[in-house]
């Protein structure tokens, strides 16, 4: 086979595939995890009647959501109610092009990157792109024709609009210190520094971590789907596959947050610790573990939190989402930036 | 372009709303209609009789020992302040004491009850303002004194358990060590519980300042329970005018100092470890001794007019009940549900506050809806 037939076509397209599946399935599983860990916190059992411990959940759920009828609300916008949904499942996906899962590796002689695309510019897109989500939701909720709806989907504009600038300066952070926007230089810049930039940026950190909770929505933050207040937000109208794909992107969209804070802050496919157990990874009985391995485990952490926390928080109000969001976190965040900025400045000449 | 007035750029109207009656967190068939500025409340008006039975119209035609399965329906969640209530009132009525080995029971039924609301109570409250882990904690605690319950008289929830004069049976076998056993282990739960809420940052920024109604205010509208208790009244029915033996325990009857969601809100966990204290002495003081008065087999009233109220968890609860000469029913008669004067005092306490504050109100009232319709 010609080579650049394989380099561009095949090898890509396998890529996509296999991404699509694998993302999909952590997806799906992730409903399942949230669902088990979630019961287990509660003093439950969660999901166990669908094969052995449960296993199958997901795919029953699946399977019920596509046979559920597709109803669409007299009064509802027609075309606007149908591809909301898509709106802001594409972005959720699309966002994975970019992430780096892992090393290069070799398959036959062939060099494989474990990601779809290594551009110089993939934080700008991730950051552009999620910001596409909340369009889908805001048009969701206006075309329901249903006050809670409409209540809910214009709470999570006002909610992502203001998490996002605070969310941008705590990224800008972490490409001062690596000097890179492409995910794969963060992480190699990581790799040279010998430390993960969690530790120098602990303050953009936390920073980034509230306003990716309160980007996708979650728990303290699940303003938008409040249940107590609004039903079930802007989705309170949506049945059968359309709600699946809000639900199936909420959750795509805690994977991405997940997965940018591991690549940005955590080192992304590097083993933790790289400095201090350094001789450690390097034993002939670690060294063979793939780097998705490290980049899988810390995104299960963050992921993880995501379900600790809806364990355990109460929900804020609208107008203290909103202090949070301006008075608190976007000054931080200015000023962390500057610090940063500061410091590299200082410490690189 | 039109003529006339100058017309804002955009357009700007309330929007009217309306919550319930299958609203998920207006706690059953409670409707509010609401007119919204924004996210902010001009007006919320409850619209109540969803679940209307007529059950005091039904009181008229039945014999009075047989309206005692009619008051577990009232407020679902607390069935035996409301067998208390009815019978004190017809013992009251037609002159009966009760032994005190009966009205020692009462009383250990009466805060087990006591328990079990306040645990549904702050289960529902935690999940409307998003915290959803205290629900299942609560429940697992109420499970136990449901099944203590059940031993006792079979049923969990109507437990229809007291008879005018007394209690219908004795106590099973072992039943006092099990009741004992779960009155040493809870006063842990409920550190458990404020270990999940009482300093969270969002529970308290959630409830501190929310819902506030000034002392006067809560007497001018006639609120009762923590909701009183919480602006900062001492006043309980158990103290002040002591029925079955409550004038021979001790307890301290918890108030707030501001007036508000927060305070109410601890006001009723100190309760619950209030009904421990009692629950401990009652098991102390327990005598032995028949568990019925003696009262004849048909109960015929005397010609009169008769009020009692206990303190249920809500509130007081009252019964007003109107006899006639050599009467087996209740000419009239009246429940005074303490929910149904409580939840007057909504409109004013979320009045131009936010929607979130409206379900935490809601949650603090500790509203039922089948004592406001009856």
């Amino acid at each position: 086979m010609p080579e650049p037939i394989l380099q561009l076509l095949l090898i890509p397209l396998i890529k996509i595939v296999v991404l699509l599946v694998v993302v999909l399935l952590i997806v799906a599983y992730l409903t399942y995890a949230e669902r088990k860990i979630l019961a287990y916190m509660q003093v439950r059992l969660g999901p166990n009647r669908v094969g052995p411990k449960g296993w199958l959940q997901p795919v029953a759920d699946g399977l019920k959501l596509f046979v559920k009828e597709d109803l669409v609300p007299g009064g509802a916008e027609k075309l606007v109610f149908m591809i909301a949904p898509a709106i802001v499942m594409v972005p959720a996906l699309v966002m994975f092009a970019v992430v780096p899962f892992g090393e290069p590796f070799k398959v036959a002689g062939i060099s494989v990157t474990p990601y779809l695309a290594d551009i110089n510019i993939a934080i700008l897109f991730i950051l552009g792109v999620s910001s596409l989500g909340v369009f889908g939701i805001i048009l969701g909720g206006w075309s329901s024709n249903n006050k809670f709806s409409l209540m809910g989907g214009l709470r999570s504009a006002a909610q992502m609009v203001s998490y996002e600038i605070p969310m941008g300066f705590a990224v800008a952070s972490a490409v001062l210190m690596a000097g890179t926007l492409s995910m794969v230089g963060i992480v190699e810049a990581q790799r040279t520094a010998q430390w993960w930039f969690m530790f120098p940026g602990i303050l953009g950190f936390g920073i980034y971590w509230v306003c990716g909770v309160a980007e996708t929505n979650r728990n303290p933050f699940d303003l938008p789907e409040a249940e107590a207040e609004l039903v079930a937000g802007f989705h309170t109208e949506y049945s059968g596959m359309k709600f699946a794909l809000f639900y199936l992107a909420e959750y795509a969209n805690m994977m991405i947050v997940s997965a940018m804070a591991v690549v940005l802050f955590c080192g992304g496919w590097l083993p933790p610790f790289p400095n201090l157990l350094a001789g450690l990874w390097a034993l002939p009985v670690l060294a063979w573990i793939p780097g998705a391995f490290w980049f899988l485990a810390k995104m299960s952490f963050f992921l993880f939190c995501y379900i600790w926390f809806r364990g355990t928080f109460p929900r804020y109000r609208f107008d203290q989402l909103m202090n949070v969001g301006w008075k608190w976190l976007f000054p931080l965040s200015l000023a962390n930036v500057m610090l940063v900025a500061l410091g590299v400045l200082l410490l690189k000449g | 372009m039109m003529n006339g007035p100058e017309r804002p750029l955009f357009d700007v109207e309330e929007m009217e709303i309306s919550f319930g009656p299958q609203h998920p967190a207006t706690h059953g068939v409670l409707r509010l209609q609401m007119k919204l500025d924004g996210e902010r409340i001009v007006e919320a008006k409850p619209i109540i009789g969803y679940l209307h039975r007529g059950t005091e119209k039904l009181f008229e035609t039945m014999t009075f020992p047989a309206c005692i399965p009619h008051t577990d329906r009232l407020d679902y969640v607390n069935a035996a302040h409301n067998n208390q209530g009815f019978c004190i009132t017809m013992e009251k009525l037609l002159g009966i004491s009760i032994p005190p080995r009966a009205a020692y029971l009462r009383m250990i039924l009466a805060e087990l009850q006591r328990l079990a609301s306040h645990l549904v109570w702050l289960a529902t409250h935690a999940v409307d303002i998003g915290a959803i882990t205290p629900f299942f904690y609560t429940f697992r605690e109420r499970d136990e004194i449901l099944d203590l319950f059940e031993e006792y008289c079979g049923a969990r929830l109507t437990l229809n358990t007291m008879k005018i004069g007394g209690l219908p049976f004795e106590l099973p076998e072992g039943w006092l060590d099990r009741c004992a056993k779960f009155v040493d282990a809870f006063p842990a739960h409920i550190d458990e519980y404020e270990t999940l809420l009482t300093t969270n940052r969002i529970w308290k920024r959630r409830t501190v300042g929310v819902g506030v109604i000034s002392p006067e205010d809560a007497i001018n509208m006639g609120l009762t329970g923590p909701p009183l208790r919480g602006s900062g009244i001492e006043w309980d029915i158990r103290k002040v005018f002591p029925y079955d033996r409550y004038d021979e325990v001790e307890f301290d009857v918890p108030i707030g100092t501001n007036c508000d969601t927060y305070d109410r809100y601890l006001v009723r966990l100190e309760e619950m470890r209030q009904s421990i204290r009692i629950l401990r002495q009652c098991l102390e003081k327990l005598p032995e001794g028949p568990i019925m008065a003696k009262a004849p087999k048909v109960l015929r009233s005397p010609e009169g007019m008769v009020y009692a109220s206990v303190e249920s968890p809500k509130g007081e609860l009252g019964y007003f009940i109107v006899a006639t000469e050599k009467g087996t029913t209740p000419y009239r008669c009246r429940v005074r549900p303490p929910s149904f004067v409580n939840l007057q005092a909504l409109p004013q306490m979320v009045k131009g506050s936010l929607v979130a504050d409206m379900m935490a109100v809601i949650g603090t009232l500790d509203i039922v809806l089948g004592e406001i319709d009856r």
